[in-house]
């Protein structure tokens, strides 16, 4: 019983996190500025990385929670990067 | 010895949190937190001080109660759209906060609640410019962060 | 596909899909509210919704089924929260700060002018 529980939330969760994986890919590729795109790129590893906790959930294995942990951590410094090369970009220009 | 205890204390939690608790990845994590803080006061001299730190419970759960009801709020207002009269727009509020780590955690706070992003802090007006998601009008918006968030913050670091 | 949740009790299987379905379900919420919501100003606040309880309740699911299935307690997941906590604040401060500057810059949009130059 708590097996089927577990298996159709797993399912679901998985289900939506992967629509909003993909939400957020829409806005990326076609967000009107710059800065639209990068945070659709936010948005799209914070939801990766939720997607890797529950595929932790589903197996049981404890390796997903590595692999969420480096995709945050990269993910934070890329975006950082992106947002400072906005603002210094414009100021040379 | 030991220039930034707190830090020090959660570095090492971060170690045995991330390797499992034994002796040896206890001394391995003091050795390296040890290290880091030392590093850190390298970096950077000034340090923030807490005057009443068993205040901070109680901003946890503000925070905390602010949190869910503001999400459920914003998941409204993204799957019904916003009522009639209520609108998205900046807010230019004075602070009277002034330490640089209380000024650092509002931020934190007021834009990971959903429906208000801090934008942009001016250091020698002191002014805040916020960006409201549901604004009904700006006088609860400035009383809710000076009387729930400043006010606790200033009695905390100040 | 889930071996080690046969001993499970139903109770901590219903919790565990609670927040399962709750973080998701807010992270959903606001990856729609981020494609619907027209300025970009208003957009900001969409992420929030995924990483305030998104990330709350997929790591409380995640504590909660390491905890129960191996009866010893795993909490490891919290640093995921913690990180996720600390660190978007700073991006979108960060990406709103940019947004300001290239609005002023380009003088579009009903952005608030700065009060005096520094």
């Amino acid at each position: 019983m708590s097996t089927i529980i577990l298996f159709t939330a797993v399912s679901l969760a998985q289900f939506m996190l992967a629509g909003a994986m993909a939400l957020a890919a829409i806005r990326m590729f076609c967000g009107p500025r710059a800065q639209d795109r990068i945070i659709g790129l936010d948005s799209l590893y914070i939801n990766a990385m939720l997607l890797l906790v529950t595929f932790g959930i589903g197996t049981g294995r404890v390796i997903y929670f590595e692999a969420a942990l480096v995709i945050g951590m990269l993910g934070f410094i890329s975006t950082v990067a992106l947002a400072k090369f906005l603002m210094r970009g414009e100021v040379i220009e | 010895m030991l220039p930034y205890p707190l830090l020090t204390l959660s570095l090492v939690l971060m170690w045995l949190l991330l390797n499992g608790f034994s002796f040896g990845h206890l001394l391995l994590g003091s050795f390296v937190a040890i290290f880091a803080s030392w590093g850190m006061a390298a970096l950077r001299p000034e340090k923030p001080r807490l005057r009443k730190w068993y205040l901070l419970p109680k901003l946890f759960w503000l925070v905390f109660v602010d949190v869910i009801r503001s999400n459920l709020a914003v998941a409204l207002v993204i799957l019904r759209g916003r009522p009639r009269g209520h609108t998205a727009g900046f807010l230019t509020m004075p602070l009277e906060l002034q330490d640089r780590t209380a000024l650092a955690i509002l931020a934190v706070i007021l834009t990971s609640v959903p429906g208000s992003a801090w934008l942009e802090y001016d250091a020698s007006e002191r002014h805040v410019l916020l960006h409201v998601l549901d604004l009904i009008d700006e006088e609860t918006w400035v009383d809710m962060v000076k009387n729930r968030y400043e006010k606790l913050l200033m009695e905390i670091f100040e | 596909m889930i071996q080690s949740a046969i001993d499970l009790p139903v109770w901590a299987a219903c919790l565990v899909a609670f927040f399962l379905l709750i973080g998701s379900g807010l992270a959903l919420i606001g990856a729609i509210g981020f494609l619907r919501l027209p300025t970009f100003y208003e957009r900001i606040h969409a992420p929030t919704l995924g990483t305030s309880w998104g990330v709350g309740g997929i790591v409380l699911a995640s504590i909660l089924y390491f905890s129960l299935s191996s009866s010893r307690l795993a909490v490891h997941e919290i640093l995921i929260g913690i990180f996720v906590t600390v660190t978007t604040p700073v991006t979108l401060m960060l990406l709103a700060r940019a947004a300001l500057h290239r609005d002023r810059a380009e003088r579009n949009g009903n952005v608030p002018e700065r009060k005096r130059e520094i």
